[in-house]
């Protein structure tokens, strides 16, 4: 188990992280998603012994960051962002260092390497140098050093950012079934990205964490508006204006003469509900609905929200 | 142990993997060659010298060269941050890479027996002795400015300003000797016991004095526990 506590960072002046808070668990896959210059990196890198934080303290199975760094490493395979490799070794070279220096020997050693290798996909260029590889196999590569030592932890920032779709796919995969026995954190500042793959997603914003939780948690504690829109025939704009006064939690937002109807675009609280309401007064009225669309607020509107209005809303 | 083991191999398959290792080799051999065989056949001696008078300024050169790399590209290509997460030691780092830097300098001086095995074969009453100390001289030597290069590397993300650092101070530790002349009487004592020069000199002259080998083991302690001093502090920016 992972455990921060009121992390903080400062670069000079800089203040990349205003102390967090957050918890991971065993066997749980974390997505860590802010937009650009959140702190993403910093955090994650704190946690993996390459920065001290300015306060605040990480605890990796209850031992402390500060006296325990060498300890806590054995336990984390860490992908970097953009991640950086020995681009003038060969694969072949580059796993045995990996494996190598976290004193995997003898047999140990070479059913390591064989598993990373299969289960990365690396097949067919473990004797090409790692300045050749194409983006997708050097960030297969990447993750297989990352877990040659078969860790509990695994640590990945940015691992899908800059792949075309495909590779996307490919390496989504490979995260989600090494997240089946690791804990698993995945940064992205997209969240489509990573949406499918985690079982929780923190937020974080200017430093700060502005949500955390799973996706369903995230949205029911969203406090978003759902949008409707009616395209209605037989109705007068008078009569639109009543339906808003007689329902005090429909707001509308646009109403416009379209081919001789109406299109009508409201949005009300997304815990209510009224189109029942709706429909039965069109229906008193006379009016004759062409359309009735609801759009759901989307995970994707909450994390725009919390990361352009600061998490104001949440 | 292992793990110094682990940085020293893999540091040596990098620079064997790409032509810098054999580009500083190759011409290290020649300008030695070169030098050495013009006053070798001029004033026809039988021992080597010129070989051990012409090293110790290719090597102003040729360590900074070696050694600015080491640590500076880890930097500036961000693989320091593998490295830095890897249950390793920053003691065990700095010294799997000061290992590596000096086996490509003592590869580099294994090339000048070439010259020993010429003189060998047409010399006659060669002093073994000396070409024993010579060769022993160098080695100190090597080792001590690769000290001095590493710890230029460490200071900076940029390859080029790490040579410039490291040129810099060699040719001072190097050059010490050649002002004493010009220094105040109460200094002298200290700075030519700094001076390399004068440790080098009796090295080679077989006057081999555990002072000397003190002073050089010393210097090197020094400039690598500088050098892990400053990977420590790259955690506290
Ligand atoms: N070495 C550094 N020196 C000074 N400021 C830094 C340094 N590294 C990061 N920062 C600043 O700290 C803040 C957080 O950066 P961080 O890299 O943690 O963001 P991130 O969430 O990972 O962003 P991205 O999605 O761009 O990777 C940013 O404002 C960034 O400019
Ligand atoms: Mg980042």
């Amino acid at each position: 188990m992972i455990r921060v506590e009121n992390l903080v960072k400062n670069y000079g002046d800089v203040k990349a992280v205003r102390g967090i808070d957050f918890e991971v668990n065993d066997g749980e896959i974390l997505g860590f998603l802010g937009e650009n210059g959140a702190g993403k990196s910093t955090t994650l890198k704190i946690i993996t012994s390459f920065l001290s934080p300015t306060s605040g303290n990480v605890y990796v199975n209850d031992l402390n960051i500060q006296d325990h760094s060498l300890e806590i490493r054995k336990q984390i395979g860490y992908l970097p962002e953009l991640n950086p490799l020995y681009m003038d070794m060969r694969v072949f070279d580059l796993l045995e260092f990996s494996a190598r220096v976290r004193n995997i020997e003898g047999k140990a050693f070479k059913q390591s390497m064989a598993r990373v290798i299969e289960q990365c996909g690396l097949n067919g260029v473990v004797h090409k140098r790692v300045s050749d590889l194409s983006k997708g196999y050097k960030q297969r590569l990447g993750i297989a050093t990352a877990i040659i030592h078969d860790p509990k932890i695994l640590i990945l920032d940015e691992p899908v950012t800059g792949l075309d779709p495909n590779q996307i796919v490919e390496i989504r995969e490979l995260i989600k079934s090494l997240g089946q026995e690791k804990m698993v954190i995945i940064s992205s500042h997209i969240l489509h990205e990573i949406e499918a793959t985690v079982d929780r997603i923190i937020i974080i914003h200017a430093g700060e964490i502005v949500a955390n939780g799973t996706s369903e948690e995230l949205m029911s504690g969203f406090h978003g508006k759902t949008q409707l829109t009616l395209e209605v025939k037989n109705a007068s704009s008078d009569s639109i204006q009543k339906l808003a006064d007689t329902f005090p939690e429909i707001i509308l937002t646009k109403m416009e003469p379209v081919n001789g109807n109406h299109l009508v675009m409201m949005e009300y609280d997304k815990n209510s509900d009224p189109r029942e309401s709706i429909f039965n007064f069109a229906t008193d009225k006379g009016w004759i609905l062409l359309e009735m669309s609801l759009q759901k607020a989307q995970l994707e509107d909450i994390f725009r929200k919390l990361t352009i209005d600061g998490g104001a809303d949440a | 142990m292992r793990n110094i083991s682990a940085i020293y191999f893999k540091e040596l398959k990098s620079f064997f993997n790409s032509p810098m290792a054999y580009i500083f080799l190759v011409i290290f051999s020649l300008i030695n060659g070169y030098f050495f065989t013009q006053t070798f056949f001029l004033i026809n001696q039988s021992d080597l010298r010129s070989l051990f008078n012409i090293i110790p300024l290719v090597f102003l050169f040729f360590i900074p060269a070696v050694t600015m790399g080491l640590i500076a590209w880890e930097k500036n290509s961000g693989t320091i941050e593998i490295m830095a997460t890897l249950p390793v030691k920053d003691s065990e780092f700095v010294l799997g890479k000061y290992f590596s830097g000096l086996t490509l300098i003592l590869v580099g001086i294994g090339f000048t027996l070439v010259h020993f095995i010429t003189l060998a074969s047409v010399g006659t009453n060669i002093d073994y002795g000396a070409v024993l100390c010579g060769y022993f001289g160098i080695m100190l030597l090597g080792a001590f400015y690769s000290s001095i290069g590493l710890f230029a590397s460490s200071v900076t993300e940029n390859q080029v300003v790490a040579f410039i650092i490291a040129i810099s101070v060699v040719i001072v530790f190097y050059l010490l000797d050649k002002i004493l002349i010009f220094t105040p009487a109460a200094l002298t004592g200290i700075l030519q016991y700094i001076s390399v020069e004068y440790h080098l000199s009796n090295i080679s002259r077989g006057v081999v004095d555990s002072r000397n080998i003190i002073y050089f083991l010393s210097m090197i302690w020094m400039f690598l526990s500088l050098t892990i001093r400053v990977v420590e502090i790259r955690k506290w920016r």
